[in-house]
């Protein structure tokens, strides 16, 4: 069984939790800021596997982790999944998010997709994973049920109606903080704001 | 109202959605919580819109802030709404939104069943497949129970994406709804044989989490996974199978030898994944036990992988399979599996192994470590150790340090010191663990240092000469008192040096090193064992320096003792103080000693006289258990075990909270027992079995202000009847003089007042308990005054009944009858239940009479009548004639006897009796106050026809409560009503060990004690009698395992305390 799977950045930000064992908020994010904490100081070289994490499980659970340039994708499972197996998916999903959100995949693009469409990211977590089970590792499978929906969603005309989209361009556009942050992939360049004098 | 509409739905053109959100939220990055917070407001306002679609955004955006831990469990029901929507993209975002936030102790879950069901069964097989993709994350109980029949017809769904997700979420189902597995386990394994692989692997994934709990029910399906693995070529499911075969194998070791070939084809199909090669490493050390060359050869397997991948370069960018260090992971966990079974295969790769200690990874190294502690034996423990001692310095961090630190201590502790062969090397590795700095584990080593010490006597001369050392040093250890884990060994140090001070070469510096100033700083446990073991010290340096002409020495250092001790007095631990001053005036007095020249030294070493022994693990149980201790007995009432089961019966039988004094309750905070008692509120508002205490209901049964009414109800009973202890009873002792006082006033007759101190009797009875019957010899003598008053202003115009008893002896052995040749007689034998009194030894059955009652309606006169129905059994060979029946009265208990007669006549028994004939004559007793057994002493005397001779025999008639007990049906629908009155005093009465079931022993209540059923409900009854005086008395009889408690209502607690001992001492004689 899978236990937890978390996605945070470099920093330990979280990008995408699933837990599949309820715990509180608050024991979210502490379990999130441990395994930071834990999986932050190996190095990029060392092989993939941790134990003792003390926060969920016990002996019998381990992290199964993999860096991916600004992410890290930490599985947390217990001793009846494969070690290799769960790597192995990592590789599928995390690959697969990137290639299937976006077609190229630009190591800080990456990142800010799944900042801004966590939601996708979801479902798409949703036909790999089930209940803390693995439910599909077919990449083509996956792909195939994710596309599916997502036209389905096309044809029922996104989450904010067409109106609604257009006059959020609008108020995008003349936001009074558009000019001071402008945003080129993760960078933000803030433009300093004239001192009164 | 239009344009407010139009309005509104314009404000909401304008509400971010999650990207907008998500870019606020990185451009407030100074005051992230503030904007959070507003945006939350905002987000509220967006929920309480009509139009869905804002709804979603909503969701959407609370899901996000979900994840940066805000609890939006507010939102909750919003959700739901969500969820139902028509539209797939919402009920996605509802369900996903759940699927986060919800868990089993959300109430709104409970809206959802049939909204789950409407999906479930939906045309559309994607609306499905959310349904069931967010039922797998918040299912609970009732969820399961409600939809596993609509899941499982899912399972056989013509879509194979329905029907994965289907089989998948089936194994949730089993978690939270057990009882579904068995109707639904033949559908799971068609399912292994299902066309489409994606279903066969969901299949093989539930099973094989099933079996991982219980392997042995799974072992049927082996010839189909059997059949799986050599057909599939799905990853994932041959992982799953070989992981099962691996649970399933030590049940059925035939599986073993049948998979090795299956799984070399596995191995030799050469599939790009490695996955497999390890798992069916994994796999071999169960499946050969017994053949040993097979371990050997996989062991040379994994370390040639080992060996290789070491001596490739480290390009492993491409491939995380191929990374060395994932490899070497995989390879250790591999053998660790290996070395539980064949630890002498794992022995011989100890120096690569050890390599594997120096590998930068720590997953590794910690891996290595668990192995080499298998691997050591008396002649490597040494070099290993060394070796780890080398990282020890090496190692970065302390949380690896500390690792091979408790490891070294493992390693050689391992089986009582199995492998140590020196322990004067043993000892100095602690010694030299002691350098580690800012360490936790400084107890640990404290302890060994103790335990070696203490065990091993040969090596005291070496310890603690190395722990004389340590105590000089101590400002090495202690140097940065933040950190002062390992200050711990000063504790272990001081106590060695001071036990064992007789091997001290230099006591004297090493007392003075235990009384430095800066010992002051340790922690207080630490100070307090320097300050006694200096105690210990000092008596030996008096002991060592005893004979010597010169006593200037000794005087110097208990000037020394006194120069120093006063730091320690003055110590804010109280432990430390105690033991200073303590020692300090010791010290003071054997200096004053000195000065006179006296020899102390024998005296003050006596102090400390005797050796502290080892104490083997099991020596506890070579001590006898006391006569009469059971360790098994509860000292307290044992915590119920459930609240439902226990707490909820209880709570019809009491008002009162908890009534044992649970110690656990004094542990509980307010807020915890609020809490609990909110539940327990909750729980019996939603019972239907629970009859609510409502003050004012109708009191049925109180037709006339009976006498008995009056008084003894108003002994409010509120304290707990089992709490013991005298502020109680003092309580009620003051209690029951006010209202003394008050009914003084009223009542002038002094016959009143003889009452009334019956009543205190009973009142202090009752509080101490209904169980002894010591505690009641008092009040039956209190009892006697009752006699005296009027009995005829007591107007009850209750049923009178009676009721009675009898019995009847077998044979009487008394000396006297033998020697006259008729050993028989109708005597007869106390009454009731049993409880006889034996004067002399008696056989006698008990014959108990079905009596009916006889309604003396009306008849004041007749307030209280029973009737003894003795049968007279003529056991001798002789006629007997002229019986007489003869009781004689108490105060409260009269023989109605003919008119006419005195007060001490005996009543002529009608009949005569032949031999071996037996009669029955009827005694009509008047009875005053029931609420106290009695006993009556009676003779019968009697003519032998043959002899002519007059013969008598002494009884004793024993009225029990019981015996006033007339049984009574009740209605349930009444029975309740009474309780609801809230007049009823409660107690409660606990019988351990009743080996009978459940019915046997309410017939025995039923049959003994009068009682009638009024309803039972599985393990638990209620049952109903009524007192000749219309007392009413309500039973909850529950068992559990060999313990039957009783609770107890009824409005006069004397009786009922009498009659719970009376049930008490029926089943204590079975």
């Amino acid at each position: 069984m899978i236990k937890a799977i978390l996605i945070f950045n470099n920093h330990g930000k979280p990008r995408l939790i699933r837990f599949y064992q309820y715990f509180a908020e608050d024991m979210q994010q502490q379990i999130i800021r441990e395994t930071f904490h834990l999986v932050s100081k190996r190095d990029d070289n060392v092989c993939n596997f941790l134990e003792g994490g003390s926060l969920i499980g016990g002996s019998d659970y381990k992290l199964i982790y993999r860096h991916y340039a600004t992410l890290y994708f930490v599985f947390c499972v217990d001793s009846s999944e494969s070690e290799l197996g769960i790597l192995d998916l990592i590789q599928v999903s995390c690959s697969f998010v990137f290639v299937e959100t976006l077609d190229k995949c630009f190591e800080n693009v990456c990142e800010l997709d799944l900042i801004f469409h966590m939601d996708k990211v979801h479902y798409i977590l949703q036909e790999v994973v089930m209940g803390g089970m693995v439910l599909e590792t077919n990449m083509n499978e996956i792909v195939a049920q994710v596309e599916v929906q997502n036209r389905m969603e096309k044809s029922e005309g996104g989450l904010s109606a067409a109106p609604a989209r257009a006059v959020s361009a609008v108020k995008n556009m003349n936001l009074p903080e558009i000019p001071r942050n402008i945003n080129i992939g993760d960078i933000n360049i803030k433009v300093p704001s004239l001192s009164p004098f | 109202m239009a344009l407010k509409i139009v309005k509104g739905s314009i404000d909401r053109m304008f509400d971010k959605n999650l990207q907008d959100l998500v870019r606020g939220i990185r451009n407030h990055k100074e005051d992230e919580a503030k904007y959070i917070s507003t945006c939350i407001d905002e987000i509220k306002q967006e929920l309480k819109q009509d139009n869905i679609a804002v709804k979603a955004n909503a969701v959407c955006k609370l899901t996000y802030l979900q994840m940066l831990g805000y609890d939006v469990s507010w939102a909750a029901f919003n959700i739901v709404e969500v969820m139902s929507s028509s539209k797939f993209t919402y009920k996605r975002i509802g369900y996903l939104a759940a699927s986060q936030c919800f868990h089993e102790n959300t109430d709104v879950i409970m809206l959802t069943t049939n909204q789950i069901r409407k999906d479930l069964s939906s045309p559309n097989q994607y609306d499905t497949g959310v349904a069931l993709t967010g039922l797998s994350c918040f299912v609970t109980p009732d969820l399961a129970r409600d939809l596993a029949n609509d899941i499982m017809t899912l399972m056989s769904h013509t879509k194979p994406y329905i029907r994965k997700k289907a089989v998948l979420i089936m194994y949730k189902v089993f978690l939270k709804y057990p009882e579904s597995l068995r109707p639904a386990f033949p559908r799971l394994k068609e399912k292994l044989e299902d066309p489409d692989p994606g279903v066969q692997s969901a299949a093989v994934n539930v099973i094989c989490e099933l079996a991982r709990r219980n392997p042995k029910n799974y072992l049927s399906l082996a010839p189909l996974f059997f059949k799986l693995m050599t057909s599939s070529t799905n990853n994932w499911v041959l992982i799953k199978i070989i992981k099962l075969f691996g649970a399933l194998t030590p049940l059925e070791p035939r599986l073993g030898k049948k998979l090795i070939e299956p799984l070399t084809n596995l191995i030799h199909r050469s599939f790009s994944s490695r996955v497999l090669i390890f798992i069916c490493f994994g796999f071999f050390k169960l499946a050969h036990k017994k053949s040993f060359s097979d371990v050997i050869v996989s062991l040379c397997y994994i370390t040639v992988l080992i060996s290789l991948s070491s001596g490739m370069p480290n390009h492993s960018a491409s491939s995380v399979f191929l990374r060395i260090s994932v490899v070497k992971y995989l390879g250790l966990l591999a053998m660790s599996k290996i070395l539980k079974t064949h630890p002498k295969s794992v022995q011989s790769h100890k120096d690569l192994i050890l390599q594997c200690l120096d590998d930068k990874d720590e997953s590794i190294r910690l891996r290595a470590l668990d192995l080499l502690y298998g691997m050591v034996s008396k002649k490597n423990l040494m070099e290993i150790v060394k070796k780890l001692m080398i990282h020890v310095d090496k190692a970065e961090g302390t949380t690896y340090r500390d690792e091979l630190l408790t490891k070294i201590i493992d390693i050689c502790s391992q089986s009582n010191y199995q492998y140590i062969t020196n322990f004067e090397w043993y000892i100095s590795i602690l010694v030299e663990l002691t350098r580690l700095e800012g360490t936790r584990h400084g107890h640990l080593i404290a302890s060994q240092m103790l335990d070696v010490a203490i065990r091993v006597k040969a090596i005291r001369v070496f310890a603690v000469a190395q722990m004389a050392t340590l105590l000089d040093n101590a400002h090495l250890l202690t140097g940065n008192m933040q950190r002062n884990g390992i200050c711990e060994v000063l504790y272990a140090a001081a106590w060695i040096c001071g036990e064992f001070s007789e091997h001290l070469e230099n006591p004297v510096q090493t007392l003075e090193a235990m009384l430095r100033p800066k010992v002051a700083t340790l922690p207080g446990h630490i100070q307090a064992v320097y300050v006694q073991n200096a105690a210990k010290l000092f008596a030996t340096i008096l002991k060592n320096q005893e004979g010597n002409t010169d006593s200037t020495a000794a005087q110097e250092t208990s000037q020394m003792m006194i120069d120093r001790l006063p730091l320690f007095v003055q110590s804010a631990n109280l432990e430390v103080q105690e033991r200073a001053s303590c020692i300090l005036q010791l010290v003071k007095y054997i200096q004053k000693l000195q000065q006179k020249d006296v020899e102390v030294a024998e005296e003050v070493s006596a102090l400390f006289a005797g050796e502290l022994n080892p104490v083997a693990p099991k020596a506890q149980k070579k001590v006898p258990v006391p006569e009469g201790l059971d360790l098994d007995a509860w000292i307290n009432e044992p915590p119920s075990e459930s609240e439902s089961e226990d707490e909820q019966p209880k709570a019809i039988f009491t008002k009162e909270e908890p009534k044992h004094s649970r110690p656990r309750h004094t542990e509980v905070d307010e807020k915890e027992l609020a809490r609990r008692r909110e539940a327990r509120k909750q729980e019996q508002a939603n019972n239907p079995f629970y009859i609510k205490a409502s003050p004012s209901s109708q009191k049925v049964y109180q037709e006339a202000p009976g006498v008995e009414h009056i008084p003894v109800v108003q002994i409010d009973l509120s304290v707990p009847l089992k709490v013991p202890g005298l502020p109680m009873s003092d309580q009620y002792v003051k209690l029951e003089e006010e209202r003394r006082q008050k009914e003084r006033a009223e009542k002038k007759k002094k016959e009143k007042k003889k009452r009334k101190e019956k009543r205190s009797g009973r009142g202090k009875k009752h509080d101490s308990g209904p169980e002894s019957e010591e505690d009641i010899t008092p009040a039956h003598v209190v009892d006697i005054v009752t006699e005296e008053m009027p009995e005829k202003s007591s107007k009850h115009k209750k049923k009178k009944q009676k009721k009675e008893k009898e019995e009847k002896e077998k044979k009487k052995k008394k000396k006297h009858h033998h020697h006259h040749h008729h050993s028989d007689g109708g005597g007869e034998e106390s009454v009731q239940n049993g409880t006889v009194e034996e004067e002399e030894p008696l056989t006698f059955l008990v014959f108990p009479l079905p009596r009916k009652v006889c309604d003396i309606q009306g008849n004041l006169q007749d307030g209280s009548q029973v009737v003894v129905s003795v049968i007279f059994e003529n056991k001798s060979d002789s006629f007997l004639k002229s019986m007489e029946f003869n009781v004689l009265d108490s105060l409260n208990s009269k023989l109605q006897r003919p008119e006419g007669s005195g007060p001490h006549d005996g009543l002529t028994v009608p009949f005569q009796l032949p031999p071996g004939v037996s009669n029955e004559a009827r005694f009509v007793f008047t009875v005053q106050s029931i609420v106290m057994p009695q006993k009556l002493k009676g003779t019968l005397t009697f003519i032998v026809k043959d002899s002519s001779t007059h013969e008598k025999l002494d009884f004793k008639l024993h009225f029990t409560c019981t015996s006033y007990l007339i049984t009574t049906p009740c209605y349930s629908d009444a029975f309740a009503k009474l309780l609801e009155s809230g007049d009823l005093k409660s107690s409660s009465v606990r019988l351990e060990g009743v080996n009978m079931p459940f019915h046997h022993l309410l017939a025995r209540i039923c049959f003994h004690h009068h009682f009638s059923v009024v309803e039972r409900i599985d393990s638990c009854a209620s049952m109903y009698s009524r007192s000749i005086q219309g007392h009413h008395v309500c039973l909850l009889v529950k068992t559990s395992g060999q313990t039957v408690s009783i609770d107890a209502k009824c409005d006069e607690p004397t009786l009922l305390g009498n009659v719970l001992d009376e049930i008490k001492q029926t089943f204590s004689q079975c």
